[in-house]
Order: C-alpha cells, then sequence, then structure tokens
C-alpha cells in the first residue's frame, strides 16, 4: 500500500460545511473542522471551495480492449475515467473476442489493475459471441479472478424469452443481475435515429420507443416471476419509465441507468446528420428528457452510467448511415449530469452522489466502492470545483476518442481531484499517472 | 439562392420560381438546332453517383454540357468507391481537382448535408437524391411540368390539387414534392396504404389519405409513386396484386380524373403494379415530357448555383 497521507483542507462533503479530510493508508482516517487537521509529512490539498464526493462508479463503460485498441484501450479508459471523477467502471463485454469466458474478463481485469487508475470490473457476456443462443459459462466468469456479478450482451439485446429467463435464474446462484440492452431486434433493424416526426422529415429509419418498452415490460415480468434480478441499461424513453415505475412499486427487484446524453441532448441534433450525435439507443425527444430526468430525480432510476463508447475517427467522419453508434462519456458526465439535474434543482450533491456513486456500486455488487464519505471508508473520492465550468475540447480529452457530443460545449463543473484509495489519480485536474500500490 | 441545393426547403417561394422562369427560358434552346450556351464554359461539374441512376446522371450531364461546363462522371461502379474508399476522401479528391460544382447520389440520407457543412468541399452541393431523404431538382421539374399544364406557364401553383400515390415512406421524391409544392401554393394529398406513411405525416403541409378513388375526381395532376414489390416482404402490403388493385393507376381510376388532369411518374415504372401501361401511354400521361423538363430544371439549378445573375443581365454569357 502506498504511504502518501493527504490533508484535504476546507472541503465541502456533498456540498456540506467546510472540513478537512485526512486519507492514510488507503481509508479516511479523520474527518474535522475545517483548517484543524494535521498530520506529518501529509501532503496539502487546497479544496477551498470544492465539493467532496464518494468516487463515481460507472456501471456501463466500453474500454474497446481486446481487439479495438485503436478507439480505446483499458488504461487508456481508465485515464479518461480517472479525469471524469471516477474511481471505478464496469468494462462491457462486446469486445473482440467477446468477454464470455473466465480468461477475457482477467484478462480485462488484469489490464485494469495494471494500469491502477480505477478499478477496472469486467461486465461478462449472457451468451456465446452475444449471440443470443446459448448461455456462456457465467458461473467461470463468477469465480474467476474478476469475480463477474454483471452479465450483459450488450450492444445486443438478449431478445429470446426463454434465454432472458434462463440467464436471471441462473445468476442467482452467484447473486448476479442481468444488465439487459432493451431493443426488440425486429422493430429496430437498420434503425437510424429515434422513429418520429423529424425520422420521417430527415428519411432515416426509425428506431421507436416501443421496441424499447417491449422488452422492459417483458422482462419485469419475467423478473417477476422468477424472483431475480433485473438491471435495465440506458433507459431513454418517458414509457420505459413509467414500465419501471410501476414495476417498482409492485415490488420487482429492478433498476435502471440513464445516460448522460440522453439526459441533455435531443434528437434535434440529428438534422445536423453530424454522426457523432449517432448512439445507441438513439437520442430522443424533449418530453423524453423530461421523464428520464424526473424519472432519476424520484429514484425509479437508479444510476447515470454514461455508455462511453469511444470510435476512431474514420467511423464517425462519414455519413451518417455508415457511420458507428455511440458517444464519449466519462470525462463529461458529472458536469452533464450537474447541468441537467443540479441546476434544475432535481437533485442536490447527495442526490448526485447517490446516483453517480452508491447505488451503481450496489447494483453491481462492487464493496468498497459507493461508501460514504465517513472515517474509516476507504478514501475513493472526488474533488469537484462547481463554480468552474469546463469548455470541452474532444483534442483535450484522455480518451484515445474524439467522439464526444459536446465539442465547444461548456459544462458548469471541473473535476479537480481524484483519489483511488487514498492514492491521487487526479490532482489540479490533470492525470497523475498509474498505481503501484495494491 | 442559397450556395447548394440539399432540400426543396432551401427554396423559398422567389428562389422556386428563379429556377423554374430561369428553366422557361433555358426549355427555349432545346428548340433550337444548337442546344448549347457558353454559360458555364470553365466550370467544372462532378456527378458524383453512389447509386446506379443512369437517367439522373444523364440528365445533369446533358444540363451541364449544354452550359458549356466540364463534366467528371464519377460513379461508385468501377470506383475506388468500391474498394471501400470513404466519402471524405473522395470528396478531397474532387475538391483537389477543382469541382465548381458537386452533383451527388447517394444511398444515405443526408450524404450531400454531409458533403456541403463537413468543410471537405469548397464547391457547390446538388443533391440529387439522398436515400430515403429528398430529391429537389425532380421536386422541381415536376413543379415546371405541372406549372406548364395547369398554370399557363408562369407564376406558381396556387389551389392546384395534385395527389401523389405509393411509397410515401421510402420515397425522396415524394418529400421533396411536398416541400416544394407547399411552398408554391398547391394543395397535396398523399394517398398510401398506412403502412407505406412515415410517422409524424400529420406535421407535413399536405393531406393524406388512404383511399385513392377519393381523391381522383378533383385532382388536377396524379402523381404515381414508384412501388418495389419487394416491400411486400417486410408486410407493407399483402402481395402485388393487391397493392395494384388498391392504390394502382389503370383505366377505370385514370377516367374518374377530370379532363385537364395529368398524370405524372418520377420513373423508373413499374408497368402493371403502380400503374397501368395503357394509363403510362395515355394521352394525358406527360411521363416523358418529364425526363425533356428535367434538363431545363437543373441547367437552371445549376446555372443559378454557379452563374449567380440573373440570365437577362447578358454580362455573363
Amino acid at each position: 500500500m502506498s504511504s502518501d497521507t493527504y490533508v484535504i483542507r476546507h472541503a465541502r462533503i456533498l456540498g456540506g460545511d467546510p472540513a478537512d479530510l485526512v486519507l492514510r493508508d488507503g481509508v479516511i482516517a479523520v474527518i474535522t473542522a475545517a483548517g484543524a487537521a494535521s498530520a506529518e509529512g501529509a501532503i496539502e490539498v487546497d479544496a477551498a471551495g470544492l465539493v467532496a464526493l464518494p468516487g463515481l462508479v460507472d456501471l456501463h463503460t466500453h474500454l474497446r480492449e481486446p481487439g479495438r485498441e485503436d478507439a480505446e484501450t483499458v488504461e487508456s479508459g481508465s485515464r479518461a475515467a480517472a479525469a471524469g471523477g471516477f474511481t471505478a467502471v464496469f468494462a462491457m463485454a462486446n469486445t473482440d473476442p467477446v468477454a464470455d469466458t473466465a480468461g477475457t474478463v482477467e484478462q480485462v481485469w488484469r489490464l485494469g489493475h495494471e494500469a491502477g487508475l480505477v478499478d477496472v470490473q469486467p461486465v461478462g457476456a449472457v451468451t456465446i459471441g452475444l449471440g443470443g443462443q446459448q448461455l456462456a459459462e457465467l458461473g467461470a466468469m463468477a469465480t474467476s479472478a474478476a469475480q463477474v456479478r454483471v452479465f450483459s450482451d450488450d450492444g445486443r439485446c438478449v431478445h429470446d424469452a426463454v434465454i432472458m429467463r434462463r440467464a436471471l435464474e441462473y445468476v442467482k446462484a452467484f447473486d448476479g443481475v442481468v444488465a439487459q440492452h432493451a431493443q426488440e431486434p425486429r422493430l429496430t433493424e437498420d434503425a437510424q435515429m429515434n422513429e418520429s416526426a423529424l425520422s420521417g422529415v430527415l428519411g432515416l429509419r426509425g428506431w421507436p420507443a416501443v421496441a424499447e418498452e417491449a422488452i422492459i415490460a417483458r422482462d419485469v415480468l419475467l423478473a417477476e416471476h422468477v424472483g431475480s434480478r433485473l438491471h435495465v441499461c440506458h433507459v431513454s424513453t418517458a414509457g420505459s419509465v413509467d414500465i419501471i415505475r410501476a414495476a417498482k412499486a409492485r415490488g420487482v427487484d429492478v433498476t435502471a441507468e440513464v445516460t448522460p446524453h440522453h439526459l441533455l441532448l435531443t434528437e434535434e441534433n440529428v438534422a445536423s446528420y453530424d454522426p457523432v450525435f449517432k448512439v445507441n439507443p438513439p437520442l430522443r425527444g424533449a418530453a423524453d428528457v423530461e421523464a428520464l430526468r424526473a424519472g432519476l430525480a424520484d429514484g425509479t432510476i437508479d444510476a447515470v452510467a454514461t455508455d462511453h463508447a469511444p470510435h476512431p475517427v474514420e467511423d464517425k467522419d462519414c455519413e451518417w448511415s455508415a457511420a458507428s453508434m455511440g458517444m464519449l462519456g466519462l470525462e463529461t458526465a458529472l458536469g452533464v449530469v450537474v447541468e441537467a439535474m443540479v441546476e434544475t434543482g432535481l437533485l442536490d450533491w447527495a442526490g448526485v452522489a447517490d446516483r453517480m456513486s452508491y447505488r451503481p456500486a450496489r447494483i453491481g455488487r462492487l464493496d468498497g466502492h459507493g461508501r460514504p464519505v465517513a472515517v474509516g471508508e476507504p478514501a475513493n473520492l472526488v474533488l469537484v470545483d462547481p463554480a468552474r465550468p469546463t469548455t470541452v475540447d474532444p483534442h483535450a480529452l484522455q480518451s484515445r476518442s474524439h467522439n464526444t457530443p459536446y465539442a465547444g460545449r461548456t459544462l458548469p463543473v471541473t473535476v479537480v481531484a481524484t483519489f483511488l484509495r487514498g492514492r491521487a489519480t487526479v490532482l489540479d485536474g490533470a492525470v497523475v499517472g498509474a498505481a503501484v500500490d495494491a | 439562392m442559397k450556395r447548394h441545393l440539399l432540400s426543396a426547403a432551401d427554396l423559398d417561394r422567389d428562389d422556386a420560381l428563379l429556377v423554374l422562369d430561369t428553366a422557361a427560358e433555358l426549355a427555349q434552346l432545346t428548340d433550337r438546332a444548337v442546344k448549347k450556351l457558353p454559360t458555364l464554359r470553365g466550370r467544372t461539374v462532378v456527378n458524383l453517383f453512389f447509386e446506379d441512376s443512369t437517367r439522373t446522371r444523364i440528365s445533369f450531364e446533358a444540363a451541364a454540357k449544354r452550359l458549356s461546363a466540364d463534366v467528371i462522371n464519377f460513379s461508385a461502379k468501377g470506383s475506388s468507391v468500391s474498394k471501400g474508399e470513404s466519402l471524405k476522401d473522395t470528396a478531397l479528391t474532387l475538391e483537389a481537382m477543382g469541382a465548381d460544382a458537386v452533383v451527388i447520389r447517394h444511398g444515405s440520407s443526408g450524404a450531400p448535408h454531409r458533403l456541403a457543412h463537413s468543410g471537405w468541399i469548397q464547391g457547390s452541393v446538388v443533391n440529387a437524391g439522398d436515400g430515403t431523404h429528398e430529391h429537389p431538382t425532380q421536386a422541381l421539374l415536376d413543379a415546371f411540368t405541372m406549372r406548364r399544364h395547369l398554370a399557363g406557364g408562369k407564376g406558381d401553383l396556387e389551389g392546384r390539387k395534385v395527389t401523389i400515390v405509393g411509397d410515401v415512406l421510402h420515397s425522396r421524391v415524394a418529400r421533396s414534392n411536398v416541400l416544394l409544392l407547399a411552398t408554391l401554393g398547391a394543395e397535396v394529398t398523399l394517398v398510401a396504404p398506412p403502412t407505406l406513411l412515415p410517422v409524424g405525416v400529420e406535421t407535413w403541409p399536405c393531406a393524406t389519405s388512404y383511399d385513392l378513388d377519393a381523391h381522383l375526381k378533383d385532382a388536377d395532376a396524379v402523381m404515381m409513386l414508384r412501388v418495389q414489390r419487394e416491400r411486400m416482404n417486410a408486410a407493407f402490403f399483402p402481395s402485388a396484386r393487391e397493392y395494384s388493385r388498391r392504390y394502382g393507376l389503370d383505366a377505370r381510376r385514370m377516367a374518374q380524373l377530370p379532363d385537364h388532369a395529368i398524370v405524372m411518374h418520377p420513373g423508373p415504372m413499374n408497368r402493371g403494379m403502380e400503374i397501368a401501361a395503357e394509363v403510362a401511354d395515355a394521352p394525358r400521361s406527360v411521363i416523358v415530357e418529364q425526363v425533356t423538363n428535367g434538363v431545363s430544371v437543373r441547367m437552371a439549378v445549376l446555372y443559378l448555383l454557379l452563374g449567380g445573375a440573373t440570365l437577362g443581365d447578358g454580362s455573363e454569357a
């Protein structure tokens, strides 16, 4: 364990009154009155005006390694995550090869460990090769060194009702959860954007809301029937929020996430035909954005998850239909959430901590993350300057790719520092290198 | 006029009338022995066709050549495009060759928009049909043809009733026609089975109907859209026979039209599917004339985008 000790002065924990924190031996050793802490040989961090949050946890990240190291690597994605204030990310399984064996998830886990900037927790595929036909060896992944608890064919929907039912049942043996990419495949063949009046005008094949809602409705019924835990990825429509709200009220063990971009952007951006706005599920209408914000505020939607999806330039610098789906998210997530949820009064800082740290860590069964900022807890922290806006420069990002939809946009906050188990991964807004600890 | 013609919505009423009036002047050329003007001498027009469309390509080619432009035909077949070269690299190549205008046909909706607004090229971009989005010069030649037969060859189409029938969902011709005809004051009714009308069509500046027979008696023009037989495999309609029975224009239906009404089709036709042979070849069919008018209208578009002045001022030629 690295031996650096930090004294963080005048930090506002969850936006509260200023206090000093001492981080030592990987835990929060002391919390005391502002200016009162003293620690021999400690590194001083002036956090006056900064908000301290628990390290953020992203349930949904595409790190692209193995297979598409031209878009992102575990190392570059880890840098992006740390820069965004994350201390743990769940790496999706749609790599090449697919993370559908113990060997592959252990490889990703080990690469994350070597990068040492965030805890990289692999997600295992539900079915072999994301093929939707045959269950992958979920138990082997669960008992591997990576200790996989979240299983997802993300990018594809587990559309076969029998396969979905079996997966939901099977993962109960090791407290796993199936994270569903809800997209009825036949209703969305070659779909390019939200199906709406605008898709009709733009001549782009529609991705109707019902294709998401029909799968979520089926899956909450399946989860209810077999008594299993279901997680819904990147909820994007008002109807989906209603279905999940009703299921929760009935006692179904369902959780859900929303992406930052679905909280801020609408399909109107697609009228530019600029593929940086091409994403799956697609950007929806303003009424959907409102419903998603309300759902996140009232807890129907448990978590913000980035769906960080790096793509090389050539996969976006082309005509719309030829472009890949997906956008970067790790380095802008907190700023977007503050703009969409905090500045609108829908969430306070404690709410941000809950939706971006506590709850996603619990859904993913990630011990050691998503813990309160309290004495004795793991020193996973992020310091945010709520008064210092950031203008997004795609080429200044840590990610290996540049496909952010926020280029040139000013987001309201800046991540100043991130600590992973008491070691700084970001200081003064800059990533400060890899770990030697643990 | 704007620098590019990407959508019929780029044309306000004055722009549209300017194109149509210019086309009318240029059309008189067609009757002369020497069908050529020196207007675009030394300018380069590239026909960039990623989809097969011989009729549209030769129409643009004839238009550019009659204005004395240098024409380069760049088709996807047999070019580097089929080897996987990107739209961007193709565009950069054309820019390096000094294209003053690029006429683009592409299977992807919005490709002309990308070409015009991505900073890849400096010249004007003319949309010659993109995916299921738009085909603005087709709408212009259709309006030109209607104006000749229904409005004495001048002015707008105020109050004229136009029935457009068929696969609106997949039709770039329908989209551009609805926009341009609304700009020119015509009253458009789209007729199609519900499966072939786009979501949100109620927000378009036109009426819609599922019943063709109800929209023939007072129509000034009927435009039949091409319907691919393969659509029935995706359950848009049960069979070609049923489609033809409910939405095809046959002699019985043609007889319900007023005497002055014209029958149009953007081509290529599926005879026996959306249009009966005897209708396609009837005196009131203006389908062949549409092709002729296409050259005049495309001359006008290229002239106005590249020349910038009105024909009458004489200084340009």
